[in-house]
């Protein structure tokens, strides 16, 4: 087999299998890869999912009584790793990038086909291999922060697969990246100038720039720690006179802006959805460009925000707190943005759109706490407690997760061709956002009066709280019936969806639902206002 | 127009009330027993009311615009083609930075007050070697302090109990006990992995590092017996490690401190 290097010629339609196999290749159609992520990621969620109920019905009683108190630090160290590293980061990166951003530009495959297949192969195996180490000697238990001496100390086996587990799937989200940044400057449609990309190429090209810059350093820092459990180094050991702090800094590096690879994509994408189903364009385009560049920069300059409690000088403290809670301020405008496009607009009221405004409230709630735990002396009494915990959910539950649903509704006619049947949707959301605020609003409460996070027992007085936080989770497990069932019903016998069911202006509906291989019949499309909703009626006045 | 108005200052105006009224008549937090506590829960009161202000305005925003702008079934066509507006995208990019701002120096003052800013002493008498690099909790002390203040307790923590050293008296407790309203200076070494001692009834914690001695202070103010809680994953246990502190009368203190005295051993 030759290997060409011409986007063009990359999907020779003769090399790859046809139907439902092609996703079961080592397929290089970016829209093939994009599927691809999204179902291994769903699946990931529901493995992740499984530990989180787990953990809610050990919390449901005080006691340790569900499963054995080791094995509960793995299901916890599983569970952050599988949601951050298997469902989320995948999801809103590679899914939505990958089937997305060639169409934004206007392209017919992203930039680097192969590295693109290899960065979506490498997911699975490394995702099995961090299930599967749980038979071998029991997975790891230090948590998905993996803080030496503790994961020096734990039985080594199932801390040097977490290790290489997630240095798989860092390089795979470095690969992604390279891609994406790529994609976006170099494969761009000639005439398709910067400032009128779709905003979601914006919110992938900084977060790509966060993935390029940070991954390294948490590959680095892994690699340091192997090096301390197989090799007997001291790099964070202090018995060998390693300092354990070093470690957090190099960790918290990557893994503060881990949070906006998180949501950066999220914003994106809501700033896709709410335009089309609210009929109006995306309210301050420009600022709204800004605000993303401006998470970019100080979410790299933030992490020690999560070490106020580790023993940091003063003036570090003063630093982190002011320079982290002036995130709120480009994250503000977008919201206000989005609002905004609401306002006056003709809003149909769908799945997409409540999944949308759901990810609006929740976020919010998560930012405010996060503002709050932004200032030191606030942070010092809830920091390691079940008021980060909530505030996290909020963040990556409330808010990503929420806009990968909202995100599903909106682009399964373009994927399918077929429509997601309305009712059950909406039964989804009410469902998720129920239970999604019965599980975590209480949380804020518990960590507040004492309950610190990663405990498998506790204190009598909390119980009832827990219990109210466990019903929660239940709603949360049982949401995902009626959507399981809307995606396979709806796949069979939906109602067909037409080219461009939403009426949509952005380039990925002005071809065929589903699309052809090469993205469209002819020329691509010279897309100048993506947003330009309600334009035809002002110029007719 | 003017109707407008007034039903948009009413709102606003009604916001600001239930906000209030929330944040001066909910108790989200626990017992107040050191000097930290009332400080902490006046900066918890002002971010819980300025919370409670963005986070109801911007839900009753995004509901009422749901209800407000949903497309009727007779309508179509587009919203109105509106794509910005400058003035107010400056208005909402500097309020919300003078309120961060705002809040990060208040926050400053608050964490002052606690003791937070005061300089690291690097001639504390509690240090064992010049070598030895102390790193600092809250509430430092300077030598002075100390001179007078003649509770210092060396804390080691290990995988998954707390040990309570008492220099003065050459004992250790698993209990911590304190005399009420006296300033108590500890020095705190982990022998295995990372611990946090925390007592959320004083709304302090700080972490203990192993080879890395921190130093936590604290006043206590209110007799009774209070949770010291490990805050960070240590291990299988982890959520069993905790143990007690006791905030005694001065004579109870003293009593139980005699009763533990060891008489002093020359080596």
């Amino acid at each position: 087999m030759t290997i060409s290097i011409d986007p063009q010629k990359t999907n020779n339609e003769s090399l790859q299998p046809k139907g439902w196999l092609r996703y079961f290749s080592f397929s290089l159609d970016h829209k093939v890869i994009g599927i691809q992520y999204l179902v291994c990621g769903f699946l990931f969620y529901l493995i992740g999912g499984t530990l989180a109920s787990a953990i809610r019905i050990e919390l449901a009683s005080p006691m340790s009584d569900f499963m054995p108190r080791d094995v509960y630090n793995q299901v916890l160290t599983l569970h952050g790793t599988i949601m951050i590293f298997l469902w989320i980061v995948p999801v809103v990166n590679g899914a939505f990038g990958n089937y997305l951003i060639p169409f934004y530009v206007g392209a017919r495959d992203m930039a680097f086909p192969r590295l693109n297949a290899v960065a979506f192969w490498l997911i699975p195996p490394s995702g099995l291999m961090l299930v599967a180490s749980y038979f071998v000697e029991g997975a790891a238990q230090a948590g998905w922060t993996a803080y030496p001496p503790l994961s020096i100390t734990t039985p080594q086996s199932g801390q040097i697969i977490w290790i290489l587990s997630v240095l798989l799937l860092g390089g795979s989200s470095i690969f992604g990246g390279i891609n994406f940044i790529a994609t976006i400057i170099k494969l761009r449609r000639p005439g398709l100038k910067l400032m009128q990309l779709p905003m979601y190429c914006w919110a992938m090209l900084g977060t790509s720039l966060l993935v390029v810059l940070s991954t390294p350093v948490l590959a680095g820092t892994l690699i340091l720690l192997s090096f301390d459990i197989i090799a007997n180094t001291g790099f964070f050991n202090p018995v060998l006179g390693g300092n354990v702090v070093v470690y957090q800094h190099l960790f918290w590096f990557y893994s503060h802006p881990a949070v906006y690879i998180m949501v950066l994509p999220a914003f994106g994408l809501v700033s896709e959805i709410l335009p089309v189903h609210a009929r109006k364009p995306l309210f301050g385009y420009t600022t709204m460009v800004f605000s993303i560049m401006g998470i970019v920069v100080l979410g790299l300059v933030v992490w020690a925000h999560h070490m106020f409690t580790s023993g940091t000088p003063p003036w570090m403290r003063l630093f982190f707190t002011i320079a982290t809670a002036f995130i709120a301020v480009p994250t503000g405008i977008k919201f206000f943005n989005w609002v905004a496009t609401l306002w006056g607009g003709k809003i149909s009221i769908n799945s997409a759109i409540l999944f949308s405004c759901g990810f609006i409230i929740n976020f919010v709630f998560g930012g405010i706490t996060g503002v709050a735990l932004a200032q030191v002396p606030f942070d010092i009494h809830v920091h390691d407690t079940y008021f980060v915990v909530a505030h996290f959910h909020y963040i990556v539950y409330g808010g990503t997760v929420f806009i990968i649903f909202s995100s599903i509704y909106h682009w399964f006619p373009k994927v399918t061709g077929k429509m997601l049947n309305e009712k059950l949707g909406i039964l989804h959301f009410i469902i998720t956002f129920i239970g999604f605020n019965l599980c975590f609003a209480p949380q804020h409460w518990l960590g507040l009066n004492g309950m610190p996070r990663r405990v498998a027992e506790y204190d009598p007085q909390f119980q009832f709280v827990n219990q109210i936080s466990s019903l929660g989770a239940l709603l949360m497990a049982i949401s995902t019936i009626p959507f399981l069932i809307n995606v396979f019903l709806s796949l069979r016998n939906g109602k067909d969806a037409g080219d461009n069911p939403w009426n949509a202006l952005t380039p990925e509906w002005l071809t065929s639902s589903p699309p052809p291989v090469e993205n469209w019949e002819g020329e691509a499309p010279l897309v100048e206002e993506p947003y330009g909703y309600g334009k035809e009626i002002s110029e007719q006045k | 127009m003017l109707n407008k108005n007034i039903y948009l200052i009413l709102i606003i105006s009604l916001v600001f009330a239930i906000s209030f009224w929330i944040g001066f008549n909910v108790n989200l937090l626990p017992a107040e027993a050191s000097i930290n506590a009332p400080i902490y829960d006046e900066l918890f009161k002002i971010l819980f009311i300025i919370g409670l202000i963005i986070f109801i305005g911007m839900t009753i925003a995004v509901i009422y615009s749901l209800f407000k702008f949903r497309k009727r079934n007779d309508q179509i066509g587009d919203g109105i083609a509106l794509e910005g507006n400058l003035s107010l995208e400056i208005v909402w990019t500097i309020i919300p930075s003078i309120i961060v701002l705002l809040i990060g120096l208040y926050s400053y003052n608050i964490y002052d007050r606690m003791g937070g800013m005061k300089e690291l002493n690097h001639n504390h008498e509690m240090m064992t070697s010049n070598t030895e690099k102390i790193w600092a909790g809250i509430s430092q002390t300077s030598d002075n302090e100390i001179a007078i203040n003649n509770l210092s307790i060396e804390v080691s923590a290990m995988q998954f109990a707390f040990l309570f050293n008492y220099p003065k008296g050459n004992f250790i407790s698993g209990e911590l006990h304190v005399p009420v309203d006296q300033k108590v200076s500890m020095k705190m070494e982990s022998k295995d992995v990372i611990h946090a001692f925390w007592v959320p009834e004083f709304r302090i914690k700080q972490d203990i590092i192993p080879g890395q001695p921190t130093i936590l202070n604290f006043t206590p103010t209110k007799v009774g017996k209070y949770p010291i809680i490990c805050a960070e994953l240590c291990g299988p246990y982890h959520g069993g490690m905790r143990a007690s502190i006791i905030v005694e009368e001065e004579s109870d203190y003293n009593e139980w401190f005699n009763k533990n005295k060891k008489p002093e051993v020359n080596l």
